[in-house]
């Protein structure tokens, strides 16, 4: 039963991962008809399934020191509750809808105030700096937050190759938006494609991951495949997925969230529980798997780190 | 006879959506959040119950049969009942009985505050739903009433001011809460003239 807490060990520190699937796919014959009539649909199970099913490893790992020592977020959650709006607005959508979704070939053009612009292909970049795993918090604007073990390195590392110039004092990502393949794409929710940004400061920061993989593995498409950003002391929706453009620009950019509804998300959305959203609060927040609220940490915990970037700043004013 | 059965088929058609959570909930089906997940499907079918109580007459009107009104309270119960276990699971579950918190929440967010306004002009009716009462309260009963018209306006508007800009899984409701209030208008209209 879900509504009961569990218990304080990560359910991937009881049961390997390889383990743990065999028996659920032992168990997912028997349980497909009945899960079909759970959920209303007969297909969505089948895709469900085929979403969290095993995926390439990535090889030469290293553990970072990047790591918060709070217990994992399963997998399975990880994996099926996500906000990715090219594939839906529900937060099963991206799993059921996301197989569609071409990882191959993939490249990152990086350009803009630079001394050397480049097109990398993702061959390319999974070798240019050695991968680590981070486990970090992630806090999404809408008061529910995961524990989640990424694989990546600083974006720094990405950005130095091309050699920002002086004019550089804003980082722009813009990220895929096929309506062949992603049917939120055919929709209007917000304006296509999805663009996020940092201050040039926020970008280079070393806390600042291109993540190319999860759980030791490459990322499912529906959590931003192939490559995507995780900013973890800003709201999750900062951390933009499955990238394909990152310009280095003078002007601070349009984001996406911020030009459909400027007084809910700012350009900054540091996690700040003393700045309400207008329409809920951002004081506490509930952690996938957890029955009781906690509250929420300035800078989602990372104020150590990074809250001397704000020096100065009413981030109020700047939310 | 007939009214008997669609009265039981009124009771397993209403129970089936608690039945559904239940049965989640002890198989582990409730997904990632399940607190929002019960949050949110209770919230659905108090508005579809409700809708399907404002249903009862136009479609009296359009059938003539006229006894399909003895099942208009029973419609109308459970919707109340739907909105109750909505909002016990934001007091005990979601919240977690943190008043202060709470009482911030209605008076100073929108969407909480008119999805509480909309379950305290159930009360009054829920309480008045008797016979005695009826007969007590006569041609001040229907008055008292009519406020049911404003519930699922106020519940419509409830969802819209959750979710996020663009998201459309309120528009159905809307539709169908203006066909049926459009409906009445139209009859209203008739006979005024």
């Amino acid at each position: 039963m879900h509504l009961i807490r569990r218990p304080d060990i990560a359910p991937s520190e009881i049961t390997p991962r390889d383990t743990w699937l065999d028996r659920r796919s032992f168990l997912g014959g028997a349980a497909a008809g009945a899960a079909a009539l759970a959920s209303g649909g007969l297909l969505a199970p089948l895709a469900a399934q085929a979403a969290t099913a095993p995926r390439e490893k990535l090889a030469g790992v290293k553990k970072s020191n990047w790591t918060v020592a709070e217990t994992l977020t399963p997998y399975q959650d990880v994996t099926t509750y996500n906000n990715y709006y090219e594939f839906g607005t529900d937060k099963a959508d991206p799993a059921e809808n996301a197989h569609t979704l071409k990882t191959r070939p993939w490249t990152v053009r990086v350009e803009g105030e630079c001394a050397k612009p480049a097109t990398f292909g993702i061959e390319d970049i999974l070798k240019l700096a050695p991968l680590e795993e981070r486990v970090y918090r992630m806090r999404c604007v809408e008061a529910w937050s995961m524990v989640i073990p990424w694989v990546g390195y600083s974006l720094s590392e990405l950005l130095k190759r091309v050699e920002p110039t002086g004019n550089a004092k804003f980082v722009e990502f813009a990220t895929l938006a096929d309506p062949q393949t992603m049917p939120g794409v055919r929709g209007r929710v917000l304006q296509w494609p999805y663009v996020e940004g940092l201050r040039i400061d926020e970008a280079m920061h070393p806390l600042t991951l291109l993540t190319m993989g999860v759980y030791g593995e490459v990322l499912p498409n529906q959590n931003g495949a192939p490559v995507r950003l995780v900013v973890p002391w800003k709201y999750g929706f900062k951390s933009a997925k499955s990238i394909v453009r990152i310009r280095l620009v003078e002007k601070m950019p349009v984001t996406a969230w911020n030009r459909s509804q400027p007084s809910e998300y700012g350009f900054f959305s540091n996690v700040n529980p003393e700045v309400d959203h207008p329409r809920w609060s951002q004081a506490k927040e509930r952690r996938i798997g957890e029955f009781r609220k906690r509250d929420t940490l300035p800078f989602n915990g990372y104020a150590e780190q990074v809250a001397s970037l704000y020096t100065g700043m009413d981030l109020r004013k700047w939310f | 006879m007939v009214l008997a059965r669609l009265r039981v088929a009124i009771w397993i058609t209403c129970l089936l959506p608690l039945a559904r959570l239940a049965w989640l909930g002890t198989t582990g089906g409730l997904g990632a959040n399940p607190i929002e997940f019960v949050t949110r499907s209770t919230g659905t079918w108090t508005l579809v119950i409700l809708l399907a109580t404002l249903c009862v007459t136009p479609l009296r009107q359009l059938t003539g049969w006229t006894e399909l009104v003895r099942v208009r309270r029973l419609l109308g119960l459970f919707a109340f009942f739907y909105a109750c276990v909505h909002f016990s699971i934001w007091i005990g579950v979601d919240q977690f009985f943190d008043w202060p918190a709470m009482l911030k929440d209605i008076l100073k967010r929108p969407f909480i505050t008119v999805g509480f306004a909309g379950l305290l002009l159930l009360v009054p009716l829920a309480v008045t739903s008797t016979d005695a009462m009826r007969r007590r309260l006569k041609r001040n009963w229907a008055r008292l009433h009519m406020l049911v018209y404003a519930v699922p306006v106020l519940g419509v508007l409830h969802y819209w001011w959750l979710v996020k800009k663009g998201v459309q899984t309120p528009f159905p409701y809307t539709v169908a809460v203006a066909v049926l209030l459009g409906w009445r208008l139209l009859v209203w209209v008739r006979r005024a003239r």
